[in-house]
């Protein structure tokens, strides 16, 4: 089945996030769209997915114009969704989510799951999906779940399956898996289109690649292009995907952590006696499939976990046993995972938010009083030294985009004076541009001395950055090696098992 | 900055707009004289509208200007009604203050009428009790009002802050307890009034007594002028101060203040000081300035019309003397109304109620006037039970 787009345009106010796209897919073909955040991916596709109605512009299918309300309307027409954040009932099985919405019912009223579970059976066997019918969606894997997600699609029949930003949330092993499958989907004749911002797997899996920069098509490109050409197509300028680093000039021990365990309220431990060093001047990149007690770890470093053994000091301080308030002041820089949620206040102005945990220093305060004419100078400073682009300092920090509030983020964190700096996921959801932007800065902070942990689940930014590699695994720091590792021994790491064979599960 | 403060009130005056309206739909079909003419289409509308507009006229006369009250003796005679009004809107003003400050500081303060009744209580005591030279007798009494109700909110704060225990839960239930124990007081012999057995205490000594501000023809005082400087007071506070940074900024994010090493205990045990504190000296004011003696029902419902006070107000100092103004004025003319053209004082408590719910879904009223864009509200007014 083909699909094809014409002249689709959809504002928001005065916002254009689709500027009369054209794109088409053909019959067992994988198109990539690939954009920055914020281009207008997800837009579209929700345009075409019947969740948003466009301004103007035409969708055919197999060269027929049709109208899509709903998504109903769509998955009629053949066309299947994958969100980036799954649609699923966790405390419901298989089998259960995907009839939602369309149960059969027997007689009396009893809910009829016979007819779904052998039809999940028959896709899951045909592909080789593995999945169960009755197992819980809260005990199945991320991977797996998103292979519920796929089977839903299919057992509408879609023709046309549309999955955005799917491996966002996937280990590099679970990526390589869906790559897989998704090739084996396009041999049964449906045809696929692959919404994502990252390089290598688009260069991989795509037939033909689309590029979109701010709601326009600017272009497509052959698979066989060079990444520099894909990362330069979407910025829409010179981008170096290498950050340059300096010969390493390692300082003084900084972090100290011995024997160090967190325990939920359960008495478990999160994270699970650990033990490492980081000095200046170095990198250490703490890699990982997300939710391996590399938040609890990284809280803790500040002291924003309770339930805590072992010890941890930087610089000397017991942060285990000093407030947060005094840990930042002793010299530690903390960008925080979730940026939205823990790093900035929204409803806060960019100036304000930029002296978050240095209002009660001088000039911007002093005996209780507190000075807002000397929170805009800095910010006056600061919007331009650290390129955050906005239309005024007045501005809350919601009306920023994501890379722009990292910028925020990271602007409050390294310009005032510190030994070491905490990065937990400071590149997650941005764009290039501002992936290129925070790397620079972090490795600047290398250079001159500071020790810095990033904790990342995206194995190209912890090769970009790392002097050494640590990985955890179920709350354990497992290995740690040097920068030069193999990407596929990283990436056994990050699922449990040592290249030997071992597994650590 | 004048017109960002317009753009805010556009939502909130056509609220009032929209409630007025239905207001008098309300008026309307609830008078037997309109309903008479139901048969007669013209005579009916022409009903109507004449009952609806002599009620707010009398309302309006009854709450801010009577032109009766002018004649024969000058034109600013006429402004008695509001002297009035502006006597029941200063405790207002206060208690409308203590919780929007606790909006701002993320907590959804209900005790304002428990706090109110403490700080009735102790300006009462020391008010009766002690002779003290004039401007000390009135400082002492407040301080007294502001300790005892700053305390009685600090409980609600603390256990917040040490059990998590929710703070709409804790003042609900020291509302109760507040409610009691003034009865209870008003029982013990250190309270009763020589000669009476009723539960009232003895009126305030003269030197507590809050001065007029326009001679004995009016009743409004210097509480006036404290809510407003109070009102100044508390902008400043929550704007030019480290203190007031963090009650916006744990109010606004807790886990962000706290990741950027704000104590979100200490601060949410501060903030509801300072409201219950607000609360109280409104208690205070209406005591030394209106009441003069302590009685059960002291504290009347301020506290609970606080609440509307302040959603109205949006949380901001300057929109909560007006919300206040316009509350008390209500309650004030609606008293005339009554009286002059026998629509009951209840359809003012459906006035504001309107008001209220039509500021609670502003998209409603939005389509209602057409207005595309406005600004979203910026308070906290209601959060999960986990908030």
């Amino acid at each position: 089945m083909s699909l094809e787009l014409r002249g689709i345009t959809k504002t928001f106010g005065s916002l254009v996030a689709n500027d009369s796209i054209d794109l088409a897919v053909n019959d067992g073909e994988i198109l990539a769209i690939l954009g920055e955040n914020g281009a207008g991916k997800s837009t579209l596709m929700n345009v075409v997915y019947g969740l948003l109605q466009p301004d103007s512009g035409s969708i055919l299918v197999n060269g027929k114009e049709i109208v899509i309300h709903s998504p109903l309307d769509a998955l009629e027409a053949g066309i299947g969704m994958v969100h980036q954040h799954f649609m699923l009932i966790p405390v419901f099985t298989v089998a259960e989510n995907i009839v939602l919405g369309n149960e059969q019912i027997n007689k009396i009223g009893i809910l009829n799951l016979d007819k779904a579970r052998s039809e999940i059976r028959r896709i899951s066997d045909e592909f080789n999906f593995d999945v169960d019918p009755d197992s819980l969606i809260e005990d199945l894997p991320v991977g797996i779940q998103q292979r519920v997600e796929i089977i839903r699609a299919l057992i509408y029949d879609a023709k046309v399956l549309i999955l955005d930003e799917p491996t966002a949330v996937l280990t590099p092993q679970e990526t390589d898996e869906l790559l897989r499958n998704l090739k084996k989907l396009r041999e049964s004749g449906r045809s696929i289109v692959f919404i994502s911002h990252k390089l290598r797997e688009v260069k991989e899996i795509a037939d033909k690649i689309t590029i979109i920069r701010r709601g326009k098509v600017v272009g497509s490109a052959s698979p066989s292009a060079s990444q520099e050409e894909l990362a330069n197509l979407m910025v829409g300028r010179d981008v170096d995907l290498k950050v340059d680093k300096k010969s390493q000039q390692l300082g003084e021990s900084i972090v100290e952590i011995k024997n160090f365990s967190q325990l939920n309220h359960y008495g478990r431990p999160i994270v699970d006696d650990v033990s490492f060093e980081v000095r200046g001047g170095e990198i250490l990149a703490i890699a990982g499939v997300q939710g391996n007690g590399q938040s609890e770890l990284a809280e803790s470093m500040v002291g924003l976990q309770e339930n805590t053994k072992g010890s941890i000091t930087v610089d000397g301080h017991d942060v285990l046993k000093n407030g947060v308030l005094e840990n930042l002041r002793s010299g530690i820089a903390y960008i925080p995972e979730d940026r939205e949620k823990d790093g900035l206040i929204s409803s806060f102005s960019i100036s304000e938010n930029l002296i978050l945990d240095i209002h009660q220093n001088k000039p911007f305060s002093s005996k209780g009083l507190y000075f807002p004419d000397a929170v805009a100078a800095n910010a006056n400073i600061r919007v331009p030294e650290f390129d955050i682009r906005t239309q005024s300092i007045n501005d809350t920090a919601s009306s920023l985009s994501g890379g722009n509030k990292q910028k925020v983020v990271i602007a409050r964190e390294l310009s005032r004076p510190v030994k070491l700096v905490i990065a937990c996921q400071p590149t997650r959801g941005l764009d290039v541009g501002s992936i290129e932007f925070v790397h620079r800065r972090l490795v600047e902070e290398r250079d001159q001395g500071r020790a810095v942990i990033v904790f990342s689940t995206e194995l190209d930014e912890v090769f970009a950055l790392a002097d050494r590699i640590a990985i955890m695994f179920k709350g354990r720091i497992i290995a740690i090696v040097p920068a030069t590792e193999s990407r596929e021994n990283i990436g056994l790491y990050m699922a449990g098992l040592t290249p030997g064979g071992n597994s650590h599960a | 900055m004048l017109k960002k403060m317009l753009r805010k009130s556009v939502m909130p005056f056509l609220a009032f707009v929209l409630a007025l309206i239905i207001g008098g739909i309300v008026i309307g079909v609830t008078d037997s004289r309109v309903n008479s003419q139901i048969s007669h289409p013209i005579k009916f509308i022409k009903a109507l509208l004449s009952t609806v507009g002599n009620a707010y006229l009398s309302l309006f006369q009854g709450a801010i200007y009577d032109p009766n009250l002018a004649e024969g003796k000058g034109f600013i005679h006429g402004f008695y009604p509001f002297s009035e009004t502006l006597l029941a809107a200063s405790p207002l003003i206060l208690c409308g203050l203590a919780v929007a400050v606790a909006f701002k500081s993320g907590l959804f303060n209900i005790g304002a009428q428990g706090q109110f009744i403490f700080g009735a209580i102790g300006a009462s005591y020391i008010g009766f009790k002690y002779n003290l030279p004039v401007g000390i007798h009135i400082l002492v009494a407040i301080a007294a009002a502001i300790i005892l109700a700053g305390l009685w909110g600090g409980i609600a704060g603390l256990l917040k802050a040490k059990t998590g225990a929710h703070e709409v839960i804790v003042t609900i239930m020291l509302n109760y307890i507040a409610a009691r124990f003034i009865l209870w007081i008003l029982g013990q012999t250190a309270f009763r009034r020589p000669g009476r057995i009723d539960p009232l205490a003895p009126p305030v000594k003269e030197s507590s007594r809050l001065p007029l501000l326009f001679g004995s023809e009016y009743r409004v005082n210097l509480g006036f002028l404290i809510a407003i400087a109070v009102s100044i007071l508390v902008y400043f506070i929550l704007n030019r101060t480290t203190l007031g940074f963090r009650f916006r900024a744990v109010g606004a994010n807790a886990t962000a203040a706290r990741t950027a090493g704000i104590s979100v205990g200490s601060s949410t045990i501060a903030a509801m000081v300072f409201s219950g504190a607000l609360a109280g000296l409104g208690g205070a004011i209406h005591v030394l300035g209106n009441q003069f003696e302590l009685t059960t029902d002291v504290a009347g419902s301020f506290g609970f019309d606080a609440i509307t006070v302040a959603l109205l107000g949006r949380g901001n100092p300057v929109g909560v003397v007006l919300a206040a103004i316009l509350f008390a004025a209500l309650r004030v003319g609606g008293v005339t109304m009554q009286a002059n053209v026998q629509v009951p004082v209840e359809i003012v408590l459906v006035i504001q109620a309107l008001v209220v719910l039509f500021i609670a879904a502003p998209g409603l009223v939005a389509k209602i006037f057409r207005v595309r864009s406005y600004e979203k509200s910026s308070t906290i007014v209601s959060k999960g039970w986990n908030g």
